[in-house]
């Protein structure tokens, strides 16, 4: 038996696999059993009803697709009182994910998420189709300090803050949200980027940008997550391109405490709980007893820290 | 470690046709299906049978699958492609789709040949309902969204339910599944672009005449913005509920993405809907064309 339960803060999640807020939502209970998750992650709640942006949503490229959704929900409301008792039907602990253009709503909708059957807010200052006075607050140190020491103040529950792969320096937004009352870090949102038609010249999104969602993306979210867990001292959520156990376990030895899988489920509707398998299996075959002994378990302390590193740490 | 093969880059965990089911109470599957045959039909158009396990045969006309197809050009096919069920063989143990061969996933599609595998999920969605008041139905559909509404009509068939199919294409030899209509019962009318017949008075004119002659309790129809146009215009004007089923490009296919957005009209507002959870299949007067 191999023990696959992770702590983050003081939540113990039953393993280090979570689905990735936007790419989640209970209707998956149709085709996988929620329970086995090591959290449920509902989509990105906001205070009022949003239709979300013009379609086409998604486009193909040649290595994954970008998708530019706007935040779709029917508001906060209607979340409390019908979302939220949906996703108490199962086990795994609740993340929600909230956004605001204004750090007052913010703080406030924190507030309000705070009833029993919710245990994590999970901020998402980074929708990469937000800019920065528009709710993309993990862009800059000053903003994600003020919109997460609001947060801190309005509520006593955990609080994740998502952060932007979009970031010039996101070891300094990390450290900007912890210093703030961050309890955890999820890294990271999904990267901006565009594609033009080449037969109409068009955009081939509704909205223009889009966030590129790709395995791909992982050496990329893989190193910010490294560079990022040896700066800080609260967990990390490791999101980016995991499609498979041994992606989980990279990002467990670069120093994550979980992951949040979002596109290998929209390929496979069953790879979660096929990860979780696979996970188990792989740390069985290696005689590796818990799961937390891979965070952080990268072998490079006899390596020289790399030079564009040491310059950012200035050293 | 690392040395993974490419084709153990994803996880995959679908079931075999002869596997027992691990997730019995959950209605939606991952199958890995075998292809029995995938054959042309006419020019453009292909018949892939699959033998699936069992749970993949519960679907039902309207449904439908979630295709992980093949990559017909070295580079990777990102997402499944949505497809709605042509034909359920429970006997047989297998499903069919019948495709027309244009964008990336299907001309993946059309690579494949007897003993291949292909994974499907499903089945999705909420697919056509015949209400047990009608006695005699219209079908109106247009080059593959005739594979869409075939099931339907062989659904009204086993029902007792008199159908009437008006299949639109644009060349005679294009028309789809005029036989399989014509095997269930269905009085078929076939219209096409080249004579003319195809043109919105022709087909209006042919369905003003099913209503009269009380050959229309409802309408259903598929693949043309202008022919579901004319049915709501026309269905209104007379009375006549309808159904529709619609297409957007999807991403997760179990309604949790919200990527396959159409905008309907309720009661004078306008509001988005999941193509993949509150559809494919809509109620006719409320869809706005795309």
């Amino acid at each position: 038996m191999v023990d696959l339960s992770v702590k983050i803060g003081d939540l113990t999640f039953q393993n280090p696999i979570q689905p990735a807020s936007g790419a989640f939502s209970w209707e998956y209970n149709e085709v996988i059993d929620l329970n086995r998750l090591g959290a449920l992650v509902a989509k990105t709640i906001c205070r009022e009803p949003r239709m979300g942006n013009p379609t086409p949503r998604m486009a193909e490229t040649e290595a994954g697709i970008i998708q530019s959704i706007g935040l779709p929900g029917k508001g906060i409301d209607y979340f409390l009182e019908n979302i939220v008792p949906e996703y108490a039907k199962f086990k795994p602990p609740l993340v929600v994910s909230v956004s605001s253009e204004s750090i007052e709503d913010f703080a406030a909708l924190a507030r309000e998420l705070s009833v029993p059957n919710v245990d994590v807010i999970e901020c998402n200052i980074s929708c990469p189709t937000r800019n920065t006075t528009g709710g993309n607050f993990a862009l800059q140190e000053e903003h994600t300090k003020e919109v997460m020491s609001a947060i801190r103040e309005a509520t006593d529950k955990p609080v994740w803050a998502k952060l932007s792969p979009n970031a010039g320096d996101l070891t300094s937004i990390a450290l900007a949200a912890e210093e703030a009352g961050a309890d955890a870090l999820v890294i990271a949102n999904t990267f901006l980027s565009l594609k033009i038609r080449t037969d109409n010249f068009r955009p081939a999104l509704g909205n223009k940008f889009g966030g590129m969602v790709s395995p791909a993306l992982k050496p990329i979210v893989l190193r910010m997550v490294y560079q990022v867990a040896k700066e800080v001292k609260i967990p990390v959520v490791g999101v980016g391109g995991v499609t498979k156990a041994e992606d989980v376990v990279e990002y467990m030895l670069a120093g994550a405490h979980a992951v949040g899988i979002g596109y290998a489920g929209f390929r496979n509707p069953t790879a979660l709980t096929t990860i979780i398998d696979d996970l188990e299996a792989w740390c069985d075959e290696r005689g590796i007893e818990k799961v937390t002994d891979l965070i952080g378990a990268v072998k490079d302390d006899d390596m020289e820290m790399d030079p564009l590193i040491a310059a950012s740490h200035g050293v | 470690m690392n040395d993974l093969a490419p084709n153990e880059k994803y996880t995959d965990s679908a079931i075999r046709p002869d596997d027992p089911d691990p997730y019995p109470d959950k209605p939606v599957g991952e199958f890995l299906a075998n292809v029995v045959s995938n054959e042309w039909v006419n020019a453009e158009y292909k018949l892939m049978v699959l033998k699936t396990h069992k749970k993949a045969l519960t679907a039902y006309a309207g449904q439908f699958f979630h295709l992980l197809c093949p990559t017909p050009d070295g580079a990777e096919v990102w997402m499944r492609r949505p497809m709605s069920v042509y034909k359920v063989d429970k006997a047989a143990g297998q499903l069919e789709f019948l495709y027309k061969c244009e964008g990336r996933g299907t001309k993946g599609m059309v690579m494949l040949g007897t003993g291949d595998t292909f994974n499907v999920s499903g089945p999705l969605g909420i697919g056509f309902h015949l209400d047990p008041s009608w006695k005699n139905i219209v079908v109106l559909g247009r080059g593959v969204g005739l594979a869409t509404l075939a099931p339907l009509s062989q659904l009204a068939a086993e029902n007792g339910v008199g159908v009437t199919a008006v299949l639109s294409a644009r060349k005679s030899d294009l028309v789809m599944s005029e036989d399989l209509f014509h095997d269930l019962g269905a009085d078929t009318v076939t219209v096409v672009d080249e004579d003319g017949s195809s043109d919105v008075g022709n087909v209006e004119a042919i369905l003003e005449g099913l209503i009269a002659n009380g050959r229309a309790d409802a309408f259903f129809t598929c693949g043309s913005s202008r022919l579901l146009k004319l049915m709501q215009t026309l269905g209104k004007k007379h009375n006549v509920p309808g159904q529709v089923a619609m297409e957007q490009i999807m991403v997760c296919g179990v309604g949790a993405c919200y990527v396959c957005m159409r905008t309907f009209e309720i009661n004078g507002e306008r509001t988005l809907k999941r193509v993949c959870r509150e559809g494919p299949v809509f109620n006719m007067l409320e869809a706005v064309g795309w």
